[in-house]
C-alpha cells in the first residue's frame, strides 16, 4: 500500500519533471526476452507508443555511431536486427555466429562486437558491408562486452572462466585477462576511459578495474539490508558522464545500488520491479530506466531523489534498455 | 532419467560440424600467446572411480544407459577448468578408473594416491565407496554418485565431500513442493529393494518435517519381469488400478522406486484419479534436461557436444566437483593441497553452478547447498526450496539434514 501511495506523488513528481523539462523527443528501447519484442516507450508521455517485432530472443542493443540505427541481439535466431530508430522499420538481419547476447559498437568504426556465449568467441562484424571481420577466441560463456570510450579497448567478461579479457581493438587479440569474482556479466567503462567495472551476478560483486595497470583497484560489495546474501546479484551497471554516480542493478533482490564513483561507496538502494537486470540513464541524466524481468516493467528512478517514479509494463521478461534523443 | 533428443542434436552437429576439439586448442593457444605464460604448468591431478553399467535395461525405452555416467561431466568440467588454468599457468588432469562391478575398488584407489593424487570423485554406490574411503588415506574424496542419508550421518569422514544430493535433500525438495500445492495426504508405494527402504524412509522424514501425512503404504510385490514384451501393457492395466485399489484417500500417490524395477508403470494406471510422484512421475533432482534457467542451456550445450547424449545428475555432480577443484585452485593461485582445502572449507568458497544462486557446501556434514529442481519427465515444474518455508541461515538448509540434526561428528 505504501508503495502506491508512493507511486501516486511519484507520477506527480514526474509529471512536474515533464513539464520542468521541454520536450525532447526522447524514446525508450526496451528488449523483452520472451515476446520477441522490443517496446517504444515515450520519454515525455512514459507511455508504450510502439511494440517492435524482431527476432527471437532479443536480449542486448546497441546504437549504430549516427545514432539511427538499433542494434538488437536475436539470441535463438543468431541475428542481429537493425532497426531504424526514426520509423521503427526493420532495415537489415544481420548474420551474427551463435547465440548473440551482448552486443556493443564501435566508436570509430562500424563494426558490431557480439558476445557468442556458446561459442567461447567474440565476433565482430561490419553493419554497413554486411561481412564478418574476424572472430577472437575469449574464455568459456562469453556475455558481457565493454568498450573504452576511444575504442582501444573492448573487455569481454567470461561467466564460467570468471575473467575480464581484453581485447586490443588494432591487433583484434586478447591482451590482458584480470580474474574477477564468480560468473561476470557487464562491463562499463567510465566516460573517461580510466576505469572499467564489471559486475559479477554470484559473487554479488562489482571489480573496479584500473586500466593503466589491468588490476582490480577496487571491489564493491552489496549488502542489502533485509534481504538474504543468495538473492543479491550484481547485473546491470551504468556509470554517469559527470564521473559522480553509479548505478548497479541487483537482480532477484529488486533493488538499485547507487554507488558514488569516485569513493565507491554505496549510498543507497532503491526498491524497483523484480529481477532486476538492466539500465539506462536519459540523455539529460534525470532520469535511470530499469528493466525488471520478472514484473515485467520498467522502473523510472528519479536520480535526484533516489526515489522510483512510477512504473511501465512492457513485454515479458525485459531485458536491456536504451534511451535515444 | 535422460533421453536422447536426436533432433536437437543433428541440429547441433550441424552448427558445430567444425572439430571441436581444434577449436578448443586454438581457443587455449590464443589465450596462451596473449598472456605470455610460457612457464611449465602447475597441474592438478583428480581421480574419478566408477563401475561399468550393470547391464539392467531402462523399463522404457526412452532411457539410454550411459557407458560414461559421471565421466562425461568430470571431463566437461576439466575443459572448463583447464580454460581459466590457461591464464592462471594452472592445468588440471583426470585420470579415470572404470572398474568392472566386481572390480578391486581399494586397489585403484592406492594406485590413484601412489600417482600423487591428491583428490579422487567417486561414483560408486555406499559400501563401495566406504571401501574406497579406507583404502585412499588422507586424499580428499568426492561422492557424486550415492545419495545414502547415512553418509551424511553416522558414516561420514572428514575427507568426504558430497556433491550429489541425499535422499533426504530430495524427499525435501518434492515435499515442500507438495505442502505449497496443499497436497498433504500422500498414499506410498514403497519396492522392496534396500535402497526403497531408505527412500520411503527419507520421505516420511520429510513428512514428519513439512507436515504431510501418510494416509496409506504398499510395498510393491515385484518379481523381475521380461523388460522387453510386446503388449506388456494388457496386462499392467488391469493388474495395477487392482493393486491400488484400496488405499486410503490420498491427494497424490508416490511411488519409490529407485531401481526402475515398477515405478514408470504406475502414472495414468491408479483406481482413483491422482497424480503420480516419488522416484517416477514428478521427481525431484539437482538437474534435469529441461532446466533451462540461469544459464543452464550453456552446460546443456557444452556437454552435449562432447558426450553425445545430456546430462544426467551424476554427470551434474561430477562437474560441480572437479569445478569447486577449479574454483578453489583458482582463487587460492595455488595447485597445493592446504591452500585448495582451506578455500573449500572457508567462508568464500562458492560456485556458479547454474542454479541462480550460488552453490556452497555446509560445514558439518561437506554436503553440497544447492536448490533443487522439482520436475515432471518433460518440464521443470518448480525449484525447491519454496518461498514462504523459512531459515535462520538460508532457505537453502530447508533441503536436507540441518546443522542442529546431524549425525555427523567427524
Amino acid at each position: 500500500m505504501a508503495y502506491r501511495l508512493k507511486t501516486a506523488t511519484a507520477l506527480i513528481g514526474a509529471l512536474v519533471l515533464a513539464m520542468a523539462v521541454p520536450a525532447h523527443a526522447e524514446k525508450i528501447f526496451v528488449s523483452n526476452e520472451q515476446d520477441n519484442t522490443v517496446s517504444v516507450i515515450d520519454g515525455d508521455s512514459l507511455e508504450v507508443v510502439d511494440t517492435i517485432n524482431v527476432s527471437r530472443r532479443p536480449r542486448a542493443m546497441a546504437l549504430s555511431n549516427d545514432k539511427k540505427y538499433l542494434f538488437v541481439a536475436g539470441g535463438d535466431d543468431e541475428a542481429v536486427d537493425m532497426i531504424d530508430i526514426a520509423t521503427h522499420e526493420l532495415v537489415q538481419t544481420l548474420s551474427s555466429g551463435p547465440d548473440p547476447e551482448v552486443i556493443r559498437v564501435d566508436p570509430n568504426r562500424p563494426y558490431i562486437y557480439i558476445s557468442n556465449e556458446d561459442d567461447n568467441i567474440v565476433t565482430v562484424i561490419d553493419y554497413e558491408k554486411r561481412t564478418r571481420v574476424t572472430e577472437i577466441p575469449v574464455g568459456v560463456e562469453p556475455e558481457g562486452i565493454g568498450i573504452s570510450p576511444d575504442g582501444r579497448w573492448v573487455v569481454n567478461t567470461t561467466e564460467t572462466t570468471n575473467m575480464a579479457h581484453f581485447i586490443d581493438t588494432e591487433e583484434m587479440r586478447v591482451t590482458q585477462n584480470v580474474l574477477v569474482d564468480a560468473r561476470p556479466r557487464h562491463a562499463e567503462f567510465k566516460h573517461d576511459g580510466s576505469e572499467v567495472w564489471v559486475s559479477s551476478e554470484i559473487g554479488a560483486t562489482v571489480s573496479v578495474i584500473d586500466m593503466d595497470k589491468f588490476e582490480i583497484k577496487h571491489t564493491i560489495n552489496f549488502d542489502v539490508p533485509g534481504v538474504t546474501r543468495e538473492s543479491v546479484q550484481a547485473v546491470g551497471v551504468e556509470l554517469s558522464s559527470d564521473g559522480k554516480r553509479a548505478y548497479v542493478a541487483l537482480g532477484p533482490s529488486n533493488r538499485v545500488a547507487v554507488v558514488d564513483q569516485e569513493t565507491y561507496e554505496v549510498l543507497d538502494y532503491v526498491l524497483v520491479g523484480q529481477r532486476v537486470w538492466h539500465l539506462a540513464l536519459d540523455t539529460a541524466e534525470k532520469r535511470l530506466f530499469t528493466t525488471n524481468g520478472v514484473s515485467g516493467d520498467v522502473t523510472v528512478i528519479d536520480v535526484e531523489t533516489n526515489e522510483p517514479q512510477v512504473s511501465i509494463p512492457v513485454g515479458r521478461f525485459p531485458w536491456g534498455v536504451i534511451v535515444v534523443e | 532419467m535422460y533421453l536422447n533428443d536426436s533432433h536437437e542434436q543433428s541440429r547441433e552437429r550441424r552448427f558445430f560440424s567444425s572439430n571441436v576439439c581444434s577449436r578448443l586448442v586454438g581457443t587455449a593457444a590464443g589465450l596462451l600467446m596473449a598472456t605470455a605464460l610460457a612457464a611449465a604448468n602447475d597441474q592438478v591431478r583428480i581421480g574419478f572411480i566408477g563401475l561399468e553399467p550393470d547391464g539392467q535395461e531402462p523399463v522404457s525405452l526412452l532411457d539410454v544407459v550411459a557407458e560414461d555416467d559421471g565421466l562425461a561431466g568430470a571431463r566437461l568440467a576439466i575443459e572448463d577448468n583447464n580454460a581459466t588454468g590457461t591464464f592462471m599457468g594452472q592445468e588440471f588432469i583426470l585420470e579415470e578408473k572404470i572398474l568392472p562391478r566386481d572390480g578391486d575398488v581399494a586397489a585403484a584407489a592406492v594406485e590413484l594416491v601412489n600417482g600423487d593424487v591428491k583428490w579422487i570423485l567417486s561414483a560408486l554406490p555406499r559400501e563401495k565407496l566406504n571401501t574406497l574411503l579406507d583404502a585412499a588415506g588422507d586424499a580428499t574424496v568426492f561422492n557424486v554418485a550415492a545419495p545414502d542419508n547415512v553418509l551424511r550421518n553416522e558414516e561420514c569422514r572428514a575427507n568426504l565431500y558430497h556433491t550429489v544430493a541425499s535422499r533426504r535433500m530430495l524427499t525435501d525438495a518434492l515435499a515442500q513442493f507438495l505442502i505449497y500445492k496443499r497436497w498433504t495426504r500422500w498414499a506410498l508405494v514403497v519396492g522392496n529393494t534396500p535402497e526403497d527402504e531408505q527412500g520411503a524412509e527419507a520421505l516420511k522424514q520429510s513428512a514428519e518435517r513439512f507436515g504431510a501425512e501418510i494416509v496409506s503404504e504398499k510395498k510393491w510385490p515385484h518379481t523381475p519381469l521380461a523388460r522387453r514384451s510386446e503388449g506388456g501393457f494388457h496386462a499392467i492395466q488391469r493388474e495395477v488400478p487392482v493393486f491400488l485399489q484400496d488405499l486410503e484417500d490420498h491427494d497424490i500417490l508416490l511411488v519409490i522406486d529407485e531401481t526402475d524395477y515398477f515405478g514408470e508403470y504406475i502414472p495414468h494406471q491408479t483406481w482413483v484419479p491422482r497424480p503420480v510422484g516419488g522416484t517416477q512421475g514428478l521427481t525431484a533432482a539437482a538437474w534435469h534436461r529441461a532446466h533451462e534457467s540461469w544459464g543452464a542451456v550453456q552446460l546443456h550445450r557444452r556437454f552435449e557436444r562432447r558426450a553425445n547424449r545430456w546430462m544426467s545428475p551424476v554427470d551434474y555432480a561430477a562437474w560441480v566437483a572437479v569445478r569447486s577443484l577449479g574454483e578453489a585452485a583458482t582463487r587460492a593461485g595455488s595447485v597445493e593441497e592446504g591452500p585448495m582445502l582451506d578455500y573449500l572449507k572457508g567462508e568464500s568458497f562458492q560456485l556458479g553452478a547454474y542454479m541462480g544462486e550460488p552453490v556452497t557446501f555446509r560445514s558439518w556434514d561437506r554436503q553440497l547447498r544447492q536448490p533443487i529442481l522439482v520436475a515432471g519427465p518433460r518440464m521443470v515444474v518448480s525449484v525447491s526450496p519454496q518461498e514462504g518455508f523459512l531459515h535462520p541461515r538460508t532457505l537453502l538448509d530447508t533441503l536436507g539434514d540441518d546443522e542442529a540434526e546431524t549425525g555427523c561428528k567427524n
